[in-house]
């Protein structure tokens, strides 16, 4: 094996292949410091949060602001504690994805509907900015009343929050086309279906992408608002916050908070992947705002 | 023979492809882009149409697809498949160089196993083997307009209309690709309408040169060219060409003054 490579690499085609080396080499000292300087932040972080907890608060106090350890010990290596987190994180991650799936089914045939037909479109978008524009925890009650306090009106919650960005982003996207692109496809006699699906969706891809990230963040936030509102049912990670708010367990407290907030990371994290996945080899999305 | 005697134009044996009589075209604002436009093009004959910004031309070229409808006049393409070579490239960013000279054919419900053959013969002839796989944003401006070309290549058109084609391209490669487009041509035999600003780029291409104004657009003068097919980049240099260039510019110039 060893010997092949060696061999191999005297080579004038094999000089082709290596010649990539030097910039995978730069690129690593690139993410080396990409890592570095975020860690150092986080350590000056961790630093304040310290300080607030053993300089400012009497210790009497402290349960407002327990420090790490504490957190890591009393929360995180809490067999009990950890259980009942984990429990309420499954809770929350299936409210909130089958609220962003419902959102996407939704909020993708909205904005077809609204990208066949200018009428459409005039008559639709405003109902799209109006959802955008109502405070939705102010139609939470609302919901409540009507659906109950379970699964189905937390999901509710979720698909309300989130539908707005894929309306837009998708709608956006469809109509993005050049059009040039749509003469060549009128020339050629395609249909609107055609055009939908070989066009208007391909190009549409980067955008309801864009959009997909923004809305399953949001899907975590309707999913806990619904919980911190309806108190009642399978607790997830918003119940939760609140019991551990209500009883001053201030490590469970603050453990439950960071998984929330990983939680919200990682959706964003995976969201952004799939979409690097889907649309990466032809659009370059370093190029988008945020 | 007189390289500047005008040639008689070609005699009715070919198909006629394109037939323009006293077309008009009025935008709702009241625009007037082309009054009173005459033209025949049969397969064989490669006719440009030269002249300044906004004067029409592009509008002329709208019509002959029936992207847009003539105001009044007779305005019929008798071609049965027309290809359309925009002034971008216009390739779906998401589709190889291979899937996107595929698609015309797709578009008119053709099996992918039956354009096989045609999307590669295609590509050889503009040049591009070796880069099928390749997305767009990996190929050079010229490159994009090669793969353009042999997307229009695969349903082989009778009437293949140019609009400004090469217009964003360096000096070098429009040269180039002008002769490439000329070996097409005299290959493949079909009808084209060329629309440039290049008069050199008009006289060098064609085999006769519609002369366009504005305001409204009409065709002020047509020049026959007598240049064969056998045309290589030194023809630019000659007098013969110089001359005709010459009074294509002025013919221009008046007709814009």
């Amino acid at each position: 094996m060893t010997t092949t490579v060696q061999s191999a690499g005297t080579t004038p085609g094999e000089m082709a292949t290596a010649a990539p080396a030097p910039a995978r080499r730069r690129k690593r000292r690139g993410t080396l410091v990409d890592v570095a300087a975020p860690l150092a932040i986080l350590a000056v972080l961790i630093g304040i949060w310290y300080a607030i907890t053993y300089l400012v608060l009497e210790p009497g106090k402290r349960f407002l602001m327990p420090p790490p350890q504490d957190v890591i010990t009393e929360a995180f290596l809490d067999g009990a504690a950890m259980e009942r987190i984990t429990a309420a994180l499954a809770q929350t991650i299936t409210v909130s994805f089958t609220g962003l799936a419902i959102a996407i089914v939704i909020g993708m045939a909205w904005a077809v509907v609204m990208s066949q037909a200018r009428s459409a479109e005039r008559s639709l978008f405003p109902y799209a900015v109006a959802l955008q524009c109502i405070p939705i925890l102010a139609l939470v009650p609302l919901i409540g009343f009507w659906f109950g306090y379970g699964f189905p009106a937390r999901t509710i919650v979720c698909v309300l929050i989130a539908l707005f960005p894929i309306v837009s982003n998708t709608l956006f996207g469809l109509q993005s086309v050049d059009r040039g692109m749509h003469e060549l496809f009128t020339l050629h006699g395609a249909g609107r279906l055609t055009r939908l699906f070989k066009l208007q969706f391909p190009a549409a891809m980067p955008a309801i992408f864009a959009g997909l990230r923004i809305s399953a963040g949001l899907s975590v936030v309707g999913a806990i608002v619904g919980d911190v509102f309806f108190k009642q049912g399978t607790p997830g990670l918003g119940i939760l916050l609140d019991n551990f708010r209500a009883r001053l367990q201030g490590p469970e407290l603050f453990a439950t908070i960071l998984v929330a907030a990983a939680l919200g990371i990682a959706v964003f994290l995976l969201f952004g992947w799939l979409g690097r996945l889907a649309v990466g080899r032809w659009y370059d999305q370093s190029r988008d705002p945020a | 023979m007189s390289a500047l005697a005008p040639s008689l134009p070609p005699t009715g044996t070919a198909a006629r492809v394109l037939h323009f009589r006293d077309v008009a075209k009025a935008f709702p604002d009241g625009t007037v882009a082309l009054e009173g436009v005459d033209l025949d093009i049969r397969r064989g004959e490669f006719v440009t149409v030269v002249g300044p910004s906004g004067c029409g031309k592009s509008t002329l070229l709208r019509i002959a697809s029936g992207l847009s409808p003539a105001t009044s006049g007779t305005a019929e393409m008798d071609a049965q498949r027309i290809g359309y070579v925009f002034q971008d490239a216009t390739l779906l960013p998401w589709r190889s160089v291979l899937r996107n000279v595929q698609l015309l054919a797709e578009l008119h419900g053709i099996s992918k196993t039956q354009t096989n053959q045609a999307a590669r013969d295609a590509i050889e002839l503009v040049g591009l083997e070796g880069h099928e796989k390749k997305l767009p944003r990996a190929l050079s401006g010229g490159m994009k307009m090669r793969a353009s070309l042999a997307r229009s290549l695969t349903l082989d058109p009778d009437l293949f209309l140019f609009d400004e084609p090469f217009g964003a391209l360096d000096e070098i490669t429009r040269e180039r690709l002008n002769d490439e487009l000329i070996r097409l041509f005299h290959a493949k035999g079909f009808g084209a309408l060329f629309i440039t600003h290049s008069v050199s780029e008009a006289v060098y291409m064609s085999t006769r040169v519609l002369v366009m104004s504005g305001r409204p657009g009409h065709i002020v003068d047509t020049f026959d060219i007598p240049f064969g097919p056998d045309r290589t980049p030194e023809l630019r240099f000659t007098p013969e060409f110089a001359e005709l260039a010459g009074k294509v510019s002025s013919a221009l110039r008046s007709g814009h003054s």
